[in-house]
């Protein structure tokens, strides 16, 4: 890429993210679902469990089955809605497919971080027995499984976009790819709440970032294909 | 100097669901040169604009842009008013204006964009929703974003569709302005939507 066209380019991509930004803010069409999921979800646990003490590592899956379902219910937006108003093709004709595709990440990286801020704060003040000990293991956890959720949301949001089923095939797609980073971000969140050290949790950080780079790579290559025709 | 701009269609075929659209569409069109595209419905019109415009890669053949080079090129040559085209409902004329010059990487360039949407008469209703407009204003707003980087190559597929007999007339004037300066390609059923045209593809024969 010339030394123009790439600034160009960081401009288109930033151009993408902020106008999906002010839609976001006028529409408020994920963030409105992604509340009220989270606040529904955290509700119906604390009735399932109404006085009983869970162990941790019940409490750290129930977490992130909050934020996977919370996720489904709001990320696919970024294309979606860009089909169902007929401004994907404007948006084609716009930018190249490697900007759109960036600036839509980018995107599902800030609106996934703020729903898994949101969601930590509720779930450790409303959940009486899910404690961090570890608390540098915990942000990492966040932080890395964020960016892999945002990832892979963003790409099978662009796969499903087209389909006529798509709120159905969302979850359904998202499951096998969210599976490993799943088991890996409950293993390390159960590992924060019972005070592991970091180095203790090295080994689940690497996978954390090794998937995440393969999947935007890979998704990053492909989503020309996607996008176009 | 750079060399002046053309495009070049060469074979190009269109297939959806093993039905062929067209077959064989050749032309080559050079600055200040208009090509006229007819053809009854179905016939594929919209199919080449959206082949022209590099939203849709054809099944057979090549169309080339003189010196194409760089990942912004379509973006930068081409501009298109199209009825599958849609702007941001959400978003006043103005911010979809502002939104498309930054999704392109372009600044804005405000007097510009005010000039257009004086000439498309929809300055005075310049920040209200798109939604709120009627269909021959979204029509007219399309021109505005198509032409806000003044594109050398303009593509119009049904050009006077939804517009009044002011905003057919506006058309008329910003087609011929472009004919002087660089390449139109209009797509119509009517012909008399273009005055005079160089070169013309009727796909009711490349079937």
């Amino acid at each position: 890429m010339r030394s123009g066209d790439m600034k160009r380019w960081l401009l288109s991509v930033r151009g993408i993210f902020l106008k999906d930004v002010r839609s976001e803010l006028r529409t408020r069409y994920a963030v409105s679902a992604l509340v009220m999921f989270v606040i529904t979800t955290i509700a119906i646990i604390l009735f399932s469990l109404a006085h009983e003490a869970a162990p941790p590592e019940v409490l750290s899956g129930m977490l992130w089955v909050v934020i996977f379902f919370g996720a489904m219910s709001g990320l696919s937006r970024t294309f979606v809605m860009e089909e169902e108003r007929g401004t994907a093709m404007t948006l084609q004709l716009l930018a190249p497919p490697s900007a759109v595709y960036f600036g839509k990440l980018l995107f599902n990286v800030v609106l996934v971080v703020a729903l898994n801020a949101f969601t930590v704060i509720l779930y450790l003040l409303l959940v009486a027995g899910f404690v961090v000990r570890s608390a540098d293991v915990f942000a990492l956890t966040m932080l890395l499984g964020s960016l892999g959720f945002a990832s892979a949301a963003t790409i099978i949001a662009a796969i499903i976009a087209r389909a006529n089923t798509k709120g159905t095939l969302y979850p359904v797609l998202s499951f096998p790819i969210l599976l490993p980073l799943l088991v890996v971000v409950i293993d390390a969140t159960r590992s924060a709440t019972e005070g592991a050290p970091l180095a203790e949790a090295g080994g689940a950080f690497q996978f954390l970032i090794s998937y995440i780079v393969v999947l935007t790579t890979l998704s990053y290559l492909l989503f020309e294909y996607i996008w176009k025709d | 100097m750079s060399e002046p701009l053309t495009v070049r269609a060469e074979g190009l075929r269109m297939v959806f669901n093993r039905r062929v659209i067209f077959d064989g569409v050749h032309f080559t069109l050079g600055a200040t040169q208009t090509l006229l595209i007819s053809g009854r419905n179905g016939a594929g019109k919209s199919t080449l604009i959206k082949i022209i415009a590099g939203l849709l890669t054809p099944a057979a053949g090549s169309l080339k842009f003189s010196g194409e080079q760089g990942i912004f090129v379509r973006q930068s040559l081409v501009g298109l008013v199209a009825p599958y085209l849609s702007l941001y409902d959400e978003f006043s004329a103005e911010e979809n204006l502002q939104h498309i010059a930054a999704m392109r990487g372009l600044p804005y360039d405000r007097d510009r964009a005010h000039d257009l949407l004086r000439r498309m008469a929809l300055f005075s209703r310049k920040d209200d929703a798109v939604h709120t407009y009627s269909s021959g204003m979204k029509q007219r707003a399309k021109y505005a974003a198509a032409l806000l980087h003044a594109p050398p190559v303009l593509l119009l597929d049904e050009p006077m569709a939804n517009l009044d007999g002011d905003g057919t007339a506006t058309v008329r004037a910003i087609m011929d302005e472009h004919r002087r300066e660089g390449l139109l390609i209009v797509a119509t059923n009517e012909t008399g939507d273009v005055d005079r045209c160089d070169e013309r593809v009727d796909l009711n024969a490349l079937r």
